[in-house]
């Protein structure tokens, strides 16, 4: 049977707040254990949540990145359940009226075609803390550090048929929320993190299929990894007759395989009800406009622009706008040099390929747009070949100052004074008369090939300084 | 309504409060009565009534986002039944 | 000293009559002599109340000092109390010394009060009557084979018997009211909102309220004054000012209008229960009030509305005590799921289990629409009758209870009849309302309480009420004998 993925995708973003969603804690990555947990977070007797804005603001203006409605009057639920890394008892959530409601998101795939991903909603809620399993005395250490830090849960409708679709989508909502400037997007730090919704059918069938949920599954490479491993698996049963179970699954990273989840999950029932020592929260239209106002130009926005004002492919345009960061660094550069299609194909293969290479942020890029565009200047007017550019990157990539200082202290400019390349031209002719004969015996087409070989040494001979296209004209002037 | 013995049964456990099984007759009685008592409401025609979550209609107050808590943990871990280099202690949590 | 009203003492220690360290020395004398006999005491720290006193002498000295200085108080023992056992009555908190302090703790700090002890309750308040308690049930300083009603059945107790000028307490369906009716002391309870919930150990969160026991309602419009008041950190608080609620006590009365609910006044209620409270009804008549029979026609469906709703939400707010982070712990738990539910069988008494179980019950799939939405449904419809009745008429009164104190041991068996005691308290928590009782008179030696409704935030009018009624009769100053083998 040929069989057909319809996937899901529930997002878990955290929320670049500096307190927590309910109480005044910090939300710092990577302090010591329990040094970020109050009283509230702790659920110690008679604490109570209050309701922190930045929270609320950041969920609105991913809202109105997508174009969703707006949950007016949005309200917090209590999700019930028993974990120790959850010290209510209850996960403060939003169940029935989430403050984003029905949205779409497009998404741009390799090829360049678009598909259209139905947002279910998005609501807020806490974050729970982390159980460590290392060894203490065959126990569990919790650290409720993490619990309490605000998350949006962007819920997908099931529209996703690949895993390629789905990576897709991730990275562009990545992109979003980093434009907006609502997540650090970290994914290594669990900033954004994802449930996959998989069942499969035939092709061609338009009735869904049993669906396992794939928990916590925290970079892109592993969403696509999970989805085919659990595509295959879910397929082997199909195909040996079998069913599949409405289960809860965990992908493990090591083995590169998913498997059932032991704990939680048995017969749930979260019992939600709506959290009564909170209020409903009451957005109005002037709230919403002035966050509107605050928009910036989004990925998408841009990378149609980007195509359009700078005649980029669609491919390099959305590399380009991936992020805030990268887009504000290109739009600088090609501003700087006047020439953005030489900008784009500076930073897109020198740039990202060293930055990805040494795995630095392009924030943190020891080239500044400045001095990047001061390098492709010196090309654009002559003064160094691009393959000296790269010589010069490098260098300035190690610090050692602008393209002009470089160039100077390296003597790479280029040699273009005739006087200079005629006599290295001549000296050439007189010390390879084999190949100056075999040039003059030739026909039009191996002549082409020969005076390669004439090309390449005078290039030696000036430590690749000579200018490529006075030195050819100088040749086929001579050998005559 | 009438409850079962095995429904108590399920409760607890969502609940998480163990019932010693001589108990759990007497337990199963106690809510049956109580549960027959609040079945009364059944024949109230709430029709177009919307549930009152908060007896003044109020809504949220939002509170602006800075750190106004410090590090208390020891303060906290004092009054903690099992703790070790900053982390409660619980048996084997199995995923 | 014992016998004088907080608003005495205050005047005594200002014109250096006595000391706070004096004052408060008398009550914890009182408490060892005699809270043998009524068990309202789960916990008092002498040397921190003595410590405290000093320093409220301090300020006296300086003639730097509040209405509340010095003046020594019992908190019910759900408020918390940085450094100070917070057990709410219960095994689960028994070993409970909380690093913080209640809004209501700290706002009594800031007025001066010293905190003399912590009362005893029905754990986790659940309860009309104080036999709920892991401590031991409390006795009616009235007749001590009698209950002293409740949850906040220690703080009427302990008013009562006049081992503390005053106290807190909390009231989620009557906790104040009742037991202030059972021990003859004034009780307020307050509208939802008015008093920070912050610290308080939560039973059913849209229910809970905490308010003064005291000895008249002068007393109580100290103690509220001290309490009330926004509180940023709940954001069920209400930010609507309080009001100067001592400055309109002596208002005249001439012009009220007193709803009497024809429910309050129907088959359920004792008949010498109703003469005291006609009586009362007649004298404040003649202090100018009109009465006006009104009807309050949901009334009959508070009791289920209410043993829905605050099991419900007292089922997840009891949740957080697992044995993880503080409280109870069950010994060497074998996997996760023993620590909680050995935990919680451990630490956790009958009426608190049951409770959880409805409220789990009532929320859980499939039921949730039939009783908790339906249940806050009726809610709406209980109050909107009160809302309708505040269209014709200021305040609504009736009687308290259905009848006297009942004997111990009585209804403890029988949570049904139990959960009838709070018949006509309970409505004034589902709509959010203020109410207070009154003592009014007797019924075989045993106190009466006249309940008194208000409008929302109208707390200022009750108390206004409540007082002009103490100034012309003297039941509130009645006290009971002491108790035999003294």
């Amino acid at each position: 049977m040929q069989w057909e993925s319809v996937i899901g995708l529930e997002v878990h973003l955290q929320l670049a707040t500096e307190s927590k969603i309910f109480s005044g804690s910090a939300t710092t990555f990577g302090a010591e254990p329990n040094t970020q947990a109050s009283a509230v977070d702790l659920a110690m007797p008679g604490m109570l949540p209050v309701l922190n804005e930045k929270a609320v603001r950041y969920a609105v203006l991913f809202g109105l990145g997508i174009g969703a409605e707006i949950g007016k009057r949005s309200v917090f639920d209590r999700k019930n359940y028993f974990y120790p890394d959850s010290p209510k008892g209850y996960q403060i959530s939003q169940f029935l009226d989430p403050i984003v409601g029905r949205g779409d998101f497009k998404i741009q795939l390799e090829d360049g075609s678009t598909r259209n991903i139905g947002i279910t909603r998005a609501h807020l809620e806490e974050d729970a803390g982390k159980s460590l399993h290392e060894d203490f005395h065959g126990q569990t250490g919790i650290d409720l550090n993490r619990a309490g830090t605000p998350l949006l849960e962007i819920v997908t409708e099931p529209d996703f048929r690949t895993a390629e679709e789905a990576v897709t989508y991730l990275k562009e909502l990545h992109s979003l929320v980093t434009y907006l400037g609502i997540s650090d997007g970290n994914m290594a730090e669990g900033s954004m993190r994802c449930d996959v919704n998989i069942s499969l059918r035939p092709v061609g069938s338009d009735t869904l299929g049993t669906r396992a949920e794939i928990k916590n599954v925290n970079s892109f490479r592993f969403v696509e990894k999970a989805i085919r491993y659990e595509f295959n698996r879910q397929a082997d049963i199909l195909d040996d007759g079998g069913t599949v179970a409405q289960e809860t699954r965990l992908y493990d990273a090591e083995r590169d395989e998913t498997r059932a989840m032991r704990s939680k999950e048995v017969a749930n029932d979260y019992r939600y009800f709506p959290e009564p020592d909170l209020l409903p929260v009451v957005i109005d239209d002037a709230y919403i406009e002035a966050l509107r106002g605050q928009l910036p130009e989004l990925p998408r926005q841009k990378r149609e622009r980007f195509a359009s004002e700078y005649d980029l492919s669609p491919y390099d345009a959305g590399v380009l706008s991936a992020t805030r960061a990268m887009a504000d660094f290109y739009e600088n550069v090609a501003s700087a040099c006047n020439n953005p299609k030489m900008a784009a194909n500076w930073v897109q293969v020198e740039l990202l390929g060293r930055l990805n290479r040494e795995d630095v942020e392009i924030s943190a890029s020891p080239v500044s747009p400045q001095a990047l565009s001061g390098l492709i200047k010196r090309i654009l007017d002559n003064s160094i070949s691009g393959k000296i550019a790269k010589q010069v990157f490098e260098a300035m990539w190690q610090g050692e100052g602008s393209a002009d200082e470089i160039i100077a202290a390296r003597g790479l400019k280029q040699v273009s004074d005739s006087g200079q390349l005629e006599s290295m031209v001549d000296e050439i002719i007189a010390t390879n008369t084999a190949q100056v004969e075999q040039y003059l015996a030739a026909d039009e087409v191996r002549r082409k090939k020969l005076l390669g070989f004439f090309v390449g040494q005078i290039m030696k001979l000036s430590k690749g300084q000579a200018n490529p296209q006075m030195v050819n004209k100088l040749l086929t002037e001579k050998l005559v | 309504m009438a409850i079962e013995q095995d429904e108590i049964e399920k409760i607890a456990e969502l609940a998480r409060i163990r019932i010693a099984s001589q108990q759990i007759g007497e337990v199963t009685q106690r809510i049956t009565e109580i549960l027959g008592m609040v079945d009364q409401l059944q024949a109230v025609d709430t029709t177009n009534i919307e549930p009152m979550a908060n007896p003044l209609d109020a809504t949220q107050r939002l509170r602006v986002d800075e750190v106004s808590e410090g590090n208390q943990r020891e303060a906290f871990q004092a009054i903690a039944p099992a703790v070790e280099n900053g982390l409660y202690l619980v048996p084997k949590v199995i995923e | 000293m014992h016998t004088k009203t907080v608003a005495q003492l205050a005047q005594g220690l200002q014109q250096k009559e006595f000391s706070s360290v004096e004052l408060t020395q008398c009550f914890l004398e009182r408490i060892d002599a005699l809270d043998p006999f009524y068990n309202s005491f789960i916990s008092v720290n002498p040397s921190a109340a003595l410590a405290a006193a000093a320093t409220a002498d301090e300020q006296l000295t300086r003639n730097n000092a509040g209405p509340l200085t010095g003046i020594p108080i019992a908190h019910k023992d759900i408020f918390c109390t940085s450094g100070m056992r917070t057990s709410c009555g219960s095994r689960m908190l028994d070993n409970f010394v909380p690093p913080y302090d209640a809004t209501v703790i700290r706002n009594f700090g800031t007025a001066g009060a010293v905190i003399l002890g912590k009362t005893n309750m029905d754990e986790f308040a659940m309860g009309s009557s104080n036999e709920n308690s892991y401590y031991g049930p409390v006795n009616n300083p009235w007749d001590t084979s009698l209950v002293p009603g409740g949850s906040s059945g220690g703080s009427a107790a302990a008013v009562a018997a006049m081992l503390a000028p005053a106290a807190t307490g909390t009231d989620t369906g009557g906790s104040i009211r009742q037991p202030g009716a059972f021990c003859g002391i004034t009780g307020l309870k307050p509208t939802y909102g008015r008093v920070s919930r912050l610290g308080m150990v939560a039973f059913a969160s849209s229910l809970d309220q905490a308010g003064p026991l005291a000895r008249s309602a002068e007393d109580c419009a100290i103690l509220l004054g001290a309490m009330a008041g926004y509180d940023k950190l709940d954001s069920t608080s209400s930010e609507l000012p309080c009001p100067n609620y001592r400055a309109t006590l002596g208002d005249s009365l001439e012009g009220l209008r007193i709803g009497l609910p024809r429910e309050f006044f129907g088959d359920g209620l004792d008949p010498a229960t109703g003469v005291a409270i006609d009586a009362a009804l007649k004298e404040l008549e003649a202090l100018g009030a009109s009465l006006v029979e009104v009807s309050l026609p949901h009334s009959k469906l508070t009791i289920p509305t209410y043993y829905i709703i605050a099991p419900a939400e007292a089922s997840t707010n009891l949740s957080r005590f697992d044995g993880v982070r503080y409280g109870h712990r069950c010994v060497e738990p074998k996997d996760l799921h023993d620590l909680y539910t050995r935990t919680r069988e451990e630490g956790f008494g009958d009426e608190v289990k049951r409770r959880i179980l409805v409220g789990t019950y009532a929320l859980s799939a499939g039921y949730y629409d039939a009783y908790y939405k339906k249940a806050q449904q009726v809610r709406r419809l209980i109050r909107q009758d009160y809302l309708d009745c505040f269209e014709q008429v200021d305040i609504i009164a009736g009687p308290t209870t259905p009848g006297p104190a009942f004997a111990l041991g009585e209804k403890s068996n029988d949570p049904l009849a139990m959960y009838l005691e709070d018949v006509y308290t309970l409505a004034v928590n589902l709509a959010g309302l203020p109410g207070m009782s009154i003592p009014v008179g007797f019924v075989q030696d045993k106190p009466v309480g006249l309940q008194l409704i208000g409008q929302h935030f109208g707390e200022a009018r009750l108390l206004n009420v409540a007082h002009r009624y103490q100034q012309t009769t003297d039941w509130h100053l009645a006290h009971p004998a002491m108790p035999k083998g003294e």
